[in-house]
């Protein structure tokens, strides 16, 4: 099981815990199971088959660049977070 | 509107030890010319105004800032910019220290400044680093804070001895 | 991926070879974005709002039209109508519409200098004259110029059809585009259980990236409808797929070519002049070139955001921080997008902190569109957290350095934002500046008199962001290589991408000739910005120069009809493993070589590097009467990773000192009540010149990042973060009192040390 962290916005509208636990071989499955326990998650975090524009997700400190196919193996903490533009508008 | 019109003026000078005749508006800068009319982009606008430096260029042995100075102005007289500091034996070492020294990031201020310390270093020869900063303070660089500006400098007039 | 460095014996990096591009830019021949000439080229002119808000009733461009020499008048209806669809999820975010609106206002103006129309006329002198017989009949709205204005209960609404995004609730009729909350663990409890709780709230004034060359776009649109683009960016293909949505084109049919940049520090991210200049040449059928002045840069290019931070910390008897809380409210100008989430991400970044919230509001303003400058938003929320810690410091007799390391993140820390810190730097550049000369050094007790002096420290940080860059290689008949790139240079960059091609490949650095390249020319590379581009373009480096070898082993293979596992590489020469006379130089293998040219190209989309950290000493003198603060000495000491070409390092290090030090002591943007920028110069808007800096000490402290071959981490946006703060404190060591609001100019000085009489 990996520790999920969702953002404050959506564990605020959907009572979410801080930290919750889910499996997934990739980042899409992963999803799946969070939306299995917490309804309403998935529409935040996905949009047309991909990690909704906005949203980031940060696997082991790492922020994916593979999106929902990023493979997941041996992770221990996943962080969905706004995504940063450092660079623009 | 032909009798409105502003007729160019002819103008006899010598730009980079090459004398020319040209044709300025009156109300062109020397900047605007020798971008414009003579076709050399070493000089470069910052500001327009005289407060960057950008535009340096040496006139009749004096920097100024070619914003400031009308094209029409120069006749007869004689202009060294950017592009008559090297020569075919090699750069002036105030070229080769800016590139030893990496004084320079982007690079666009790098002309007003080299301009500006050719005139120094042909003054005087051996300056301090408060006497740099003080002459090359009409020189604005965003890049690199100056100091291997002053280092670069520093080095030429050792070299150059 | 590698994780861990290579060996540590580099023969090219760490060495300071003279860039690749340095004669062309010491002589004048290097072309920056205005000298482009193009035959029959034409001089496009904009016409600008003189309000800060205002609705646009009507336009009449019919006088300029007539006017001789005049080819072509626009407005925003030439350009196509876009919808607010957020694009992308990478360095482009934000609206279509707030894009196109930007580039020229189609109802409403938003900050005085928004461009209204634009001219396409023979010369400059006669573009301006049709720009001034251009009508505009505006209705003046009230501007609101800053985060209480436009925070306030009837503040005037710059956009009336959007709704901000309020904790996830759509809210509409509010200049709170958004506000986002973090919160880890629980703060009332921390605070309850200190010992100690500081609070501070800074104010600080919005300030310009301040890049010498001013904006220009220079444009073809063609008979096929292809619009060729020429201009001074940060980044190629970001101008080229902004230019694409504002033109409703498709991505292929703009090409855009780079010319060297005067300077970007990330305001030449966002696109200005180039859809203008794309739509007076299609009017035209000429190539047009528009430039910006000086004053245009200053009322209408995106600044770094104004704005409120407050910072709230409690530490334990022992020290240790219990809790910390950050309210941070930033000036997204006149379109959102303000840099919160990064503002959030860096507040607490050099701490190690249980337990912490932050509430972040990105506020627009009737001010240009704010736009990324060196490491967003970091240094703002650094001066509010340095200030609090410099307190609780002065409070509890603490020594600055020995807090900072008591509460110390490191690998494992968990960030703000949550996820643990993988390999960082700041410990190593907290004990470097203990053990620095100038800590060391005594600050001299016995000045001038009249005068005081005083010492101030203080951290910062700023993350990498990955992304993609491309690279191609192709190996010369002289055994020398080409490469290619599409990151545009701003800081001596083409020089270390060459240098990791040329370390992989065992031969000098003067060996690998970097191009910076157009679209049509090099795969997607992302911008010149983020501290991404030694990192992320120079591991495309690497890579493609593997790949290069792996070529060059293979056509060895065919020339000595043996098998390429008995061949191996190194340094210029290919050999066999098992006779030690069969080799070839790399120009022996590039003289016809079987099955073709020796070429390779890679490409990357990284994950973001390690962050890097800095650490700043500045010591001030300051004259009690006229309030003048002169750096008496100033040390910049930064985690840079590995530096590959360390001038540049050092370069950035002291640059991005200087800029801050400007931002401290003396810049900001001077607004008059009804939202005009009165300092628009350079006479006025106060940048440190020569005279104004001593020589900037740098010590480079080396962690390798885990993400890189080498180690590489971004080094261009850290150093910038560190000076407000550490100047705040030291005219608090040397005077007794705190700044809270930058500019710490003279007259805020000398006010200050009134009141405390």
């Amino acid at each position: 099981m990996i520790k999920i962290f969702l953002p404050y916005k959506i564990r605020e509208n959907l009572d979410v815990p801080t930290e919750i636990e889910a499996y997934g071989s990739n980042l899409r499955n992963l999803i799946d199971h969070i939306e299995d326990m917490y309804p309403g998650v998935k529409e935040y975090l996905v949009d047309e088959g991909k990690l909704r524009p906005g949203m980031s997700a940060v696997i082991d400190g790492k922020t994916t660049r593979l999106g929902l196919i990023h493979k997941l193996d041996n992770v221990a903490e996943i962080h969905f977070l706004p995504s940063i533009a450092g660079g623009s508008k | 509107m032909a009798e409105n019109k502003v007729k160019k003026v002819a103008v006899n000078t010598t730009i980079n030890g090459e004398e020319m005749d040209i044709l300025v508006d009156p109300y062109v800068s020397l900047l605007e010319t020798l971008r414009e009319v003579v076709g050399i982009t070493g000089t470069k606008e910052g500001c327009n105004d005289g407060n960057c430096g950008a535009c340096t260029v040496n006139l009749d042995g004096r920097i100024v800032d070619s914003c400031l100075v009308l094209g029409v102005e120069v006749e007869g007289k004689n202009i060294e910019t950017v592009e008559g500091m090297a020569n075919p034996d090699g750069l002036h070492p105030l070229q080769q220290a800016f590139l030893e020294e990496a004084a320079l990031q982007c690079g666009i201020c790098t002309p007003g400044f080299l301009v500006s310390a050719k005139a120094l270093l042909d003054n005087e020869p051996d300056p301090s680093e408060e006497r740099i900063r003080h002459w090359l303070a009409g020189n604005l660089c965003r890049c690199t804070g100056y100091d291997k500006i002053v280092k670069a400098v520093t080095k030429a007039s050792k070299e150059s001895k | 991926m590698v994780s861990t460095p290579e060996n540590k014996n580099y023969k090219v990096i760490g060495t300071r070879p003279i860039r690749h591009d340095g004669y062309d830019k010491v002589t004048g021949r290097a072309q920056y974005g205005a000298d482009i000439k193009l035959p029959g080229m034409l001089t496009g002119a904009v016409a600008r709002s003189p309000y800060a808000h205002a609705k646009i009733k009507s336009i009449d461009t019919s006088e300029a039209e007539k006017m001789d020499g005049v080819f072509a008048v626009m407005t925003a209806k030439d350009l196509p109508r876009l919808g607010d669809v957020v694009r992308g999820n990478s360095e482009e975010s934000g609206s279509e519409k707030h894009l196109s609106e930007n580039v020229m206002a189609f109802d409403k103006v938003l900050y005085k200098g928004h461009v209204v129309a634009a001219v396409a006329a023979k010369d400059q002198n006669t573009a301006f004259e049709a720009v001034k017989k251009i009508k505009v009949d505006y209705e003046v709205l009230k501007p609101v110029i800053d985060v209480d204005q436009a925070m306030a209960k009837d503040a005037s609404i710059l956009h009336e059809d959007y709704s901000g995004d309020h904790l996830g609730k759509k809210v509409k009729n509010t200049n709170i585009a958004a506000h986002v909350r973090h919160e880890n663990g629980d703060i009332d409890n921390g605070f309850e259980k200190s010992d100690l709780v500081v609070e501070k709230e800074v104010d600080m004034q919005t300030v310009h990236q301040g890049y010498l060359e001013p904006h220009s776009g220079t444009a073809v649109w063609d008979e096929e409808d292809r619009v060729k683009v020429w201009t001074s960016t940060q980044g190629s293909f970001a101008v080229r797929d902004s230019v694409s949505k504002v033109l409703d084109l498709d991505v292929s049919r703009v090409k855009v070519t780079p010319m060297e940049i005067g300077g970007g520090f990330g305001g030449k991210i966002p696109i200005y002049l180039e859809p203008i200049s794309a739509v007076l040449s299609k009017k035209t059928r000429r190539p047009v070139k528009t430039l910006m002045s000086r004053t245009d840069v200053f009322d209408a290019t995106g600044p770094g955001p104004g704005g409120k931070v407050k910072v709230k910390i409690g530490i334990d008897s022992e020290g240790k921080i219990l809790a910390a809380y950050a309210d941070i409210r930033l000036e997204a100008g006149a379109y959102p997008e303000a840099f919160i989430e990064a503002a959030a991400k860096c507040v607490f970044s050099c701490y190690d902190v249980p337990s912490m919230k932050i509430d972040a509001y990105d506020v627009v303003v009737n001010k240009p569109s704010s736009a990324p400058y060196r490491a967003p938003a970091s240094p703002q929320v650094a001066f509010a957290t340095e200030t609090v810690v410099d307190e609780i410091c002065n409070i509890k007799g603490y020594d600055p350095i020995d807090f900072r390391l008591k509460n110390v993140a490191e690998k494992g820390t968990r960030t703000a934002l949550g996820p643990k810190y993988r390999t960082i730097g700041l410990k190593e550049c907290l004990e470097a500046a203990k053990d620095s000369d100038h800590w060391k050094s005594n600050l001299d007790s016995n000045p001038k008199p009249g005068k005081k002096r005083g010492r101030g420290i203080a951290s910062g940080y700023w993350f990498n962001i990955g992304f993609k860059s491309s690279v191609n290689l192709s190996l010369n008949p002289d055994g020398k290589v080409a490469l290619i790139e599409g990151s545009t240079d701003i800081g001596g960059s083409r020089a270390s991408i060459a240098m990791q091609a040329a370390e992989v490949l065992g031969i000098p650095a003067e060996d690998v000739r970097p191009s910076v390249v157009d679209t049509d020319s090099i795969g997607i590379t992302d911008v010149t910005g983020g501290s991404r581009t030694t990192y992320a373009t120079g591991y495309a480096a690497y890579n493609a120069a593997h790949k290069l070898i792996e070529q060059i082993i293979e056509k060895s293979a065919l020339k000595w009809d043996i098998n390429k596992d008995q061949i191996e590489y190194s340094d210029g020469v290919v050999k066999s493993k098992a006779d030690s006379e069969l080799k070839m130089t790399l120009k022996e293998i590039a003289d016809d070589p079987p099955g073709g040219p020796i070429v390779s190209s890679a490409s990357v989309d990284l994950e973001e590097a390690g962050g890097g950290f800095a650490v700043h000493i500045a010591d001030l003198e300051i004259d009690e009467e006229t309030g003048k603060t002169d750096i008496v000495n100033y040390t910049a000491i930064q985690d840079v990773g590995k530096a590959i070409h360390p001038s540049y390092v050092e370069g950035q290090m002291q640059g991005g000192a200087a800029q801050g030090i400007g931002w401290a002591l003396n810049e900001e943007y001077f607004m008059s009540d009804d939202g005009i920028m009165l300092n628009s110069s350079y006479l006025d808007y106060r940048m440190p010149t020569s005279l104004d800096l001593p020589m900037i000490n740098t010590i480079m402290v080396e962690v390798p990042s885990e993400e890189h071959p080498y180690g590489v981490r971004g080094v261009g946006e850290p150093p910038i973060v560190p000076p407000v703060p550490a100047i705040g404190n030291a005219i608090n060591n040397a005077l007794g009192l705190r700044l809270l609001s930058t500019p710490m100019k003279p007259s805020r000085i000398t006010e200050a040390l009134k009141r405390k009489k």
